[in-house]
């Protein structure tokens, strides 16, 4: 088990290597980091032949790149060409918030996704199945930033009708620097996470189901009730834990687009996450901030995956001798 | 005549699909004697499996229908019990083994926790250790090497012969009176078919269940079992001995599944299959299911019109359900020296 | 034919396919359902694939029912010229804000110059058909083609491909969207569209890789290789085909996650931008004025239906093309 874990972690350096270096690659042909610079009128040429040389754009882009790793451990993400601050800062306490609302999101879209699979899995057809299915299909149709304005709209309607603050429309806290786990905390975030959960609950607990049905008709649960078990060990013992195998690869391919879910919300919502800060950095066409980004985005899929790779390793001993 | 330990009378059972009902057993009757091999021989489709899976109430029930049937087992029948009584028999007094013991065996579970798992269903307050023991015990009883420590491996630790062995295991763990396998060797390679096949004859010899044997392979039959029923379409089409019905087969299926098996004693430039398809379940034929591919029909009107029913034909337990039975017996059969029977 | 009474002397007979054969061999009932055979007391029905396929899809009223909604949806979009009252630009600034109402035509309302919301919904669903099913369209064949080289090829190049395709599931997709969209897609629609179908190949590749691996060691590629057929000629004639049903799924399926996407970069800003209509852009516009609820409702509401009912449909086709059904378990 240790030397699989350790094979996975192994594996996942040189796809982080080059998954941020595609997006470094990608970006660097895209976007030019002193466009900003180049129309501001009083900067003269002098100038940007300098910031050039010092920035090494003049060097071929895999030298840039390291150039650009070296600076991601020394300095930290180095500053940003737009507004002349350091980055790092911004991205540790944008990443701290985000990290809140989409961890707690996805917690609660497995939890209960899982529970409803099993369910609507064991009480096929039932009144409680299609209810469900429908409302994963809507959540599958459901564009995420539709969601979420309505969402704000609908509180923010209540409260300019009723008076009635139940749930916040904007930003993290009540006052600038509130904390992190209070119940003003939670009705700023409630909202979000809301819009999170329920597009990622429609997948889990579709695939649940689907997972549970596979495994029902199997033939060792067949076994498993001819040797008189019952029923709900069947399912608890046998079914449930062969069929939450292939929840983790779903889980572990959907981090990508919760965290693009991430950026629609917090915009939406205003809050200090690192999905708003990205796009305001994009709005800027500040490159070194929206490389930052990607990186540490980047590392974060890794790391979930990972995680999921390991979890997967738990459930299902066949893989451990991969 | 000793007292049958199971006794079935006109098993009826359907499958609802989108395409039609499906009949997969259609009135199907025979009995199972204490300590005997009953042998139920058929192609794919011919109802031996439902039959049985029907006993054990491992028919899901939608799209499966049981309309009609008794099952006497130990004076209660079992399609009338609820899932719960059921369950007593389930792994207990009745076991299954499956055929493929790849699918049929819990990927994520080791060996030792689904062995213990069937006595424990049964015998919740045995101790851990005293489980363990059995288990090791009875895995070396179907001759698994290095029992202790095959006990904490998985299925895919296991070989495909191994694994059938421990699924024996796994059916015996109870000591049950009746024992079903299902095509127990059908998805082993021949020279462990062999190997399985005779730790089930070792097994059976130990235990004394009653045994049924269901399976495609007439050599099967030939070495393992006491009785035989031949299956068609969902019915039984001749039952007897196993010397009696190899030695004078009557009826045309039974014949022609023999005739279709390679002589390696002759010279034979073609093998001789049985002629046309196996019938469709949803739409059969009127009459005799086997009729559109029978030698001895010959078109004749009762065959097509009426359902042949299960009849005593040369006494001793001898059944055949084809109307023109009696007209068989001037055949010289084709395991007739081999058996030992007249013709 | 043997009279009655003779010594059973069948006439060696070769073997038919499908008929009972050989010692343990009373194995498959029945062959495929594309025979055709007539025999006395047996008939079975010709029916092809497709006649299957068609019949499974019918019986789905869900996704009959959808692909209705679907016609009549993308009718509105293809011939927006005809139905939508006015043109998406045309201005009115006395009718500022107006809720939905029959006077003039304004059933979805005006937005805040007075534009008419009901046209301008339909051009954007013109819109969002193009982009949908241009990405479809370009993905399907990025992804058949990596797909084929990759399974049919093996090796190296399988390797290669396979390790890129999962480098870019492991990208952020949607940020790397927007750059891309922010960076080089300057508001027009086939730019953004060519860049997202960037993005949507990796699934298709990988169905319909699996697709040639396993099929590439039929013995019907054998013979056609020992035959003399090209690789090419192999890829084409004999694996491709039993690709369509996946790629058909597929393919309808990427077309409501193109649009959703489209739409998600519109709303950002940084995807399709005015003057080309998207309902993307209308939403961000229902975002500023959020007292005007139509301006939210109608557009949104059109996405979620448009996709709606192209994921029953995708559904029903994947029901209907998708050859391991498990309707009945016997």
């Amino acid at each position: 088990m240790l030397a699989y874990i350790t094979r996975r972690v192994l594996y996942s350096i040189p796809v982080l290597v080059l998954s941020t270096f595609l997006s470094f690659v990608f970006v660097s042909y895209a976007g030019d980091p002193l466009a900003q610079l180049r129309i501001t009128p009083h900067i003269s040429q002098q100038t940007i032949q300098n910031l050039t040389h010092q920035y090494h754009l003049d060097q071929p882009v895999p030298v840039r790149y390291w150039y650009w790793v070296q600076d991601v451990f020394e300095h930290k993400l180095g500053k940003s060409l737009v507004t002349l601050q350091p980055i790092w800062p911004d991205i540790t306490r944008t990443l701290g918030h985000t990290l809140q609302v989409v961890l707690t999101a996805e917690l609660l879209a497995l939890v209960l996704g899982v529970i409803v699979g099993i369910y609507s899995a064991v009480r096929q057809y039932s009144f409680f199945d299609y209810f469900f299915t429908s409302f994963s299909f809507l959540g599958y149709a459901m564009p995420v930033f539709w969601l979420a304005l309505l969402l704000q709209i609908a509180f923010t309607d209540i409260y300019l009708r009723w008076h009635v603050r139940i749930f916040y429309t904007s930003g993290l806290n009540s006052t600038a620097g509130g904390s992190a786990w209070s119940l003003d905390r939670l009705q700023h975030i409630a909202l979000p996470v809301v819009t999170l959960c329920v597009i990622s609950f429609a997948l889990y607990s579709r695939f649940m189901r689907a997972s549970m049905l596979d495994v029902l008709n199997t033939d060792y649960v067949r076994t498993a009730r001819a040797k008189g078990l019952p029923e709900w060990r069947v399912i608890m013992g046998h079914v449930f834990r062969n069929a939450l195998i292939p929840i983790t690869t779903v889980a572990a391919l959907n981090i990508g687009a919760v965290f693009g879910g991430a950026i629609i919300t917090e915009t939406i919502f205003t809050l200090d996450g690192i999905g708003f800060y990205f796009f305001n950095r994009l709005s800027a066409l500040d490159v070194y901030a929206v490389m930052a980004y990607l990186l540490v985005t980047s590392v974060m899929i890794v790391l979930f995956n990972l995680i999921a790779d390991i979890l997967y390793g738990f459930l299902d001993p066949r893989i451990r001798y991969d | 005549m000793p007292e049958p330990l199971l006794s079935i009378r006109d098993l009826v059972v359907e499958f609802g699909t989108d395409d039609g009902v499906v009949h997969a057993v259609e009135g199907v009757s025979y009995d199972v004697f204490p300590g005997e091999i009953l042998g139920i021989v058929g192609e794919s489709g011919s109802g031996k499996s439902v039959s049985t899976l029907a006993l054990l109430g491992l028919i899901p029930l939608p799209p499966g229908r049981i309309p009609a049937g008794t099952a006497m087992f130990k004076g209660r029948d079992l399609l009338r019990l609820s899932n719960r009584e059921l369950r007593e028999f389930r792994g207990n007094e009745v076991a299954m083994i499956f055929q493929d013991p790849m699918t049929s065996l819990n990927p994520v579970l080791t060996i030792g926790f689904q062995l213990g798992e069937a006595i424990k269903t049964h015998f919740p307050n045995e101790r851990h250790e005293v489980i363990k023991a059995r288990v090791v015990e009875l895995l070396r009883i179907v001759g698994v090497p290095n029992p202790d420590v095959r006990f904490d491996q998985y299925p895919h630790e296991f070989s495909g012969g191994m694994r059938q062995r421990a699924m024996i295991a796994m059916s015996i763990a109870n000591s049950p009176s009746l024992l079903i396998a299902d095509e127990p060797t059908t998805a082993l390679d021949v020279t462990i078919q062999a190997q399985v096949l005779e730790v089930m004859k070792r097994v059976q010899a130990e235990t004394r269940a009653a045994t049924i044997l269901i399976t495609h392979d007439l050599g099967i039959v030939a070495e393992m079992c006491d009785r035989v029923l031949v299956m068609y379409a969902g019915r039984i089409v001749e039952s007897g001995d196993v010397r009696t019905v190899f030695g004078k087969p009557r009826h045309p299926y039974t014949i022609g599944l023999m005739d279709s098996l390679p002589r390696l004693t002759e010279d034979e430039d073609w093998l001789r299959p049985i002629p046309g398809q196996p019938p469709s379940l949803i739409n059969r034929p009127s009459g005799c299911a086997f009729h559109p591919r029978c030698f001895l029909s010959q078109g004749r009107g009762k065959c097509r019109e009426e359902v042949p029913v299960l009849r005593e034909i040369d006494g001793d337990g001898h059944g055949s359900a084809c109307h023109f039975a009696e007209e068989l017996r001037e055949r010289p059969s084709r395991f007739a020296e081999t058996v030992g029977g007249a013709a | 034919m043997t009279e009655v009474g003779q010594p059973h002397e069948a006439s060696p007979v070769p073997p038919l396919t499908g008929a009972t054969v050989g010692a343990a061999a009373l194995g498959t009932a029945g062959g495929s359902a594309i025979d055709s055979t007539v025999e006395a007391g047996l008939e079975l029905k010709v029916r092809s694939q497709w006649s299957y396929a068609r019949s499974r899809f019918l019986r789905h009223r869900l996704a009959m029912a959808s692909l209705i909604a679907l016609i009549v949806i993308f009718g509105c979009g293809i011939f927006a010229n005809y139905i939508a009252p006015y043109s998406y630009s045309t201005i009115d600034l006395t009718n500022i804000l107006h809720p939905p109402t029959t006077i003039a035509h304004h059933y979805f309302g005006t937005d805040e110059i007075g534009r008419d919301y009901f046209s301008r919904v339909i051009y954007g669903i013109r819109t969002s058909l193009e982009v949908g099913v241009f990405v479809a369209f370009l993905s399907s064949i990025m992804g058949l083609i990596i797909g084929a080289v990759a399974g049919y090829y093996r090796g190296w190049l399988d390797n290669l491909l396979m390790r890129f395709t999962d480098l870019v599931l492991t990208l952020p997709a949607l940020a790397i969207l927007l750059v891309a969209s922010a960076l080089l897609g300057q508001g027009s629609q086939w730019r953004v569209s060519i860049i997202l179908a960037f993005f949507f190949w990796t699934q298709l590749a990988r169905i319909v890789r699996g697709i040639f691996l396993s099929l590439r060691e039929k013995e019907y590629v054998e013979a056609a290789k020992a035959a003399g057929s090209g690789d090419l000629r192999i890829m084409f004639r004999h694996i491709l085909p039993n690709t369509l049903g996946p790629v058909i799924v597929n393919g309808t399926l990427a077309v409501a996650t193109a649009i959703l996407t489209e739409a998600a970069l519109s709303f950002l800003g940084f995807g399709i931008r005015p003057p080309t209509p998207s309902l993307g852009v209308l939403v961000a516009g229902g975002e500023a004025n959020p007292q005007q609820w139509w301006l939210t409702i109608f557009p949104g509401l059109t996405i979620v239906l448009i996709v709606l009912c192209i994921n029953f449909v995708g559904d029903g086709l994947r029901d209907a093309l998708d050859p391991t059904q498990r309707r009945v378990r016997a």
